[in-house]
């Protein structure tokens, strides 16, 4: 091995994964668990608050249940105002080192990482849903009403499946960006892919060939994630042929009946 | 024989305007209603009533002669007793037939999953619905959709059906399909309330005919009396616009 820099573009980059391939996979590894970790929690967030914000205040209500909606939906319009509304490079500062001044509270690392990054997604994310659930036709939630479930089975069963599916696009959209935005819990010291990039660069001041391998790597994680959730959405529709049930023995029909692609494309 | 189901002055406005301004009927055991009238003159809002998707302004609705308007009662189990079938099919998209079929009685009205798949099973074949169980609603035709909206409304094992204009939302050749179902329902003197715009099917199905005209109801009585020899002049003019047409 090398000991000191090579003098052409691709020999350095040789040189530093020879040297710092780890520490581009420990950052790669640690940015991908944030972000996958924290899209999920941020989407349970986001279903919890989207559904809240869904609920209608009616007339006939009991008034404590209109009081507490009412407080609920006050305290969750001021999360999403001001986690959308703030840069999450500031939040993470403000909540990393408020948490250790004001309520002497030491964050672990993961622990703050996870926390900005989920919190942030939720905020997000209770628009999209609220948005999920009332694109969904109306029939759909008296169809639940008519057999006889309550308005939570009616949303358990038959309104939230359908708004997951609604807003994968968009679960897509923010666990890519969560990748990319992981990057800015390096001001907290995050070890995450950027953080090791930059360190690398500093070393020996190969910021091009240093930032070019983050590049591919970062290019490689969201290609990946949009192809994987592609695949979920498909898997979510079910199969494009069903099965005609011939063990019936009132049937005499028999193979598989394919349904045209242009039903498909929703 | 005593009322499954008593109207009592019913009213509903939506803002200043009312839809049904006052309707009273009952519905035996058995009984077949059929609900006919113009577009627009209260038809579906008085069985949305019914199932209370939409809440009426006044008057009472009694099932076995307990007000479903009254403080307390509880209106999912209400409506597990009083099916519906829809216009617009309404089921699923999330589900395949059979999902649709046993999701009711597996999570309202907790049978157990073996049992109410072999229950479902049982009304999918009746309405020839059985091959599609796989299927999913968006992989059907309007006609099977029905039906099986139909089988589904049948697996709440409901005391009432209600059929808020089952086939108009269906192309011509798939009406017969849906409407021969219903007859067969109708044959084994299941109690039922149509309302429908297929006036050959609702004399022939039916015991009893109601006609709406502006919120209110205009004539009633049995099908012979109603389609034979009406005694209002507007039941007279909307039937003879019906046979021309």
């Amino acid at each position: 091995m090398k000991t000191s820099l090579p003098a052409d573009f691709w020999g350095r980059i040789v040189f530093i994964i020879q040297r710092y391939g780890l520490s581009y996979l420990k950052g790669a590894g640690t940015t991908l668990v944030i972000s996958l970790v924290a899209t999920l929690i941020g989407c349970i967030i986001g279903f919890g608050v989207g559904v809240v914000q869904y609920i209608p205040i009616e007339k006939g209500d009991r008034l404590y249940k209109k009081i507490l909606l009412r407080i609920a939906k006050a305290v969750m319009n001021i999360y999403v105002e001001v986690f959308r509304g703030t840069p999450m490079m500031v939040q993470a500062m403000f909540i990393y080192y408020g948490a250790s001044q004001v309520l002497n509270l030491r964050m672990s690392m993961w622990f703050a990482a996870f926390f900005i990054v989920s919190i942030n997604t939720g905020a997000y994310m209770a628009e999209t849903v609220r948005g999920g659930i009332i694109s969904i036709d109306i029939g759909q939630t008296e169809g639940a009403l008519a057999v006889g479930m309550t308005p939570v089975k009616a949303m358990n069963h038959v309104l939230i499946p359908q708004a997951l599916r609604n807003i994968m696009p968009q679960i897509g959209n923010n666990l890519i960006i969560n990748i990319k935005d992981t990057c800015v819990l390096s001001v907290i010291g995050t070890v995450e892919l950027f953080f090791a990039s930059k360190s690398v660069a500093g070393t020996y001041y190969t910021y091009f060939e240093s930032m070019t391998i983050a590049m591919a790597l970062y290019l490689t994680m969201t290609v990946a994630a949009s192809r994987l959730l592609r695949l979920w959405e498909k898997h979510m529709d079910g199969p494009a042929n069903y099965d005609l049930a011939t063990t019936d023995t009132l049937a005499y029909t028999s193979g598989m009946l394919t349904t045209p692609d242009r039903q498909r494309s929703r | 024989m005593a009322d499954i189901l008593r109207i009592e002055h019913l009213k509903k406005d939506f803002g200043n305007h009312s839809v049904l301004r006052d309707i009273s009927f009952s519905v035996n055991s058995g009984d077949v209603t059929a609900i006919i009238g113009a577009s627009g003159s209260g038809k579906s809002t008085l069985l949305r009533c019914i199932n209370l998707l939409e809440t009426p302004t006044g008057g009472d609705i009694l099932f076995h002669d307990r007000s479903i308007l009254a403080k307390g009662t509880d209106i999912p189990a209400y409506r597990s007793k009083v099916g519906m079938v829809f216009q617009n099919f309404n089921l699923f998209e999330n589900m395949n037939v059979l999902e649709n079929c046993i999701i009711a009685p597996v999570k309202v009205l907790k049978v157990p999953r073996a049992e109410a798949t072999e229950r479902a099973m049982g009304f999918l074949r009746r309405v020839g619905m059985a091959d599609f169980i796989n299927a999913r609603p968006r992989q059907l035709s309007g006609g099977q959709k029905q039906r099986a909206a139909i089988a589904r409304a049948l697996t709440i094992q409901p005391e009432v059906l209600l059929f808020d204009e089952p086939t108009s939302a269906l192309d011509p050749q798939m009406v017969g399909e849906v409407l021969q179902v219903i007859g067969d329902l109708a044959s084994e003197g299941r109690t039922m309330l149509i309302v429908t715009h297929e006036m050959a099917f609702a004399r022939d199905v039916s015991n009893h005919v109601i006609f709406m005209e502006n919120g209110l109801i205009c004539e009633e009585g049995a099908p012979a009396k109603i389609f034979g020899a009406p005694e209002m002049d507007s039941t007279r003019a909307f039937l003879d616009r019906f046979r021309k047409g």
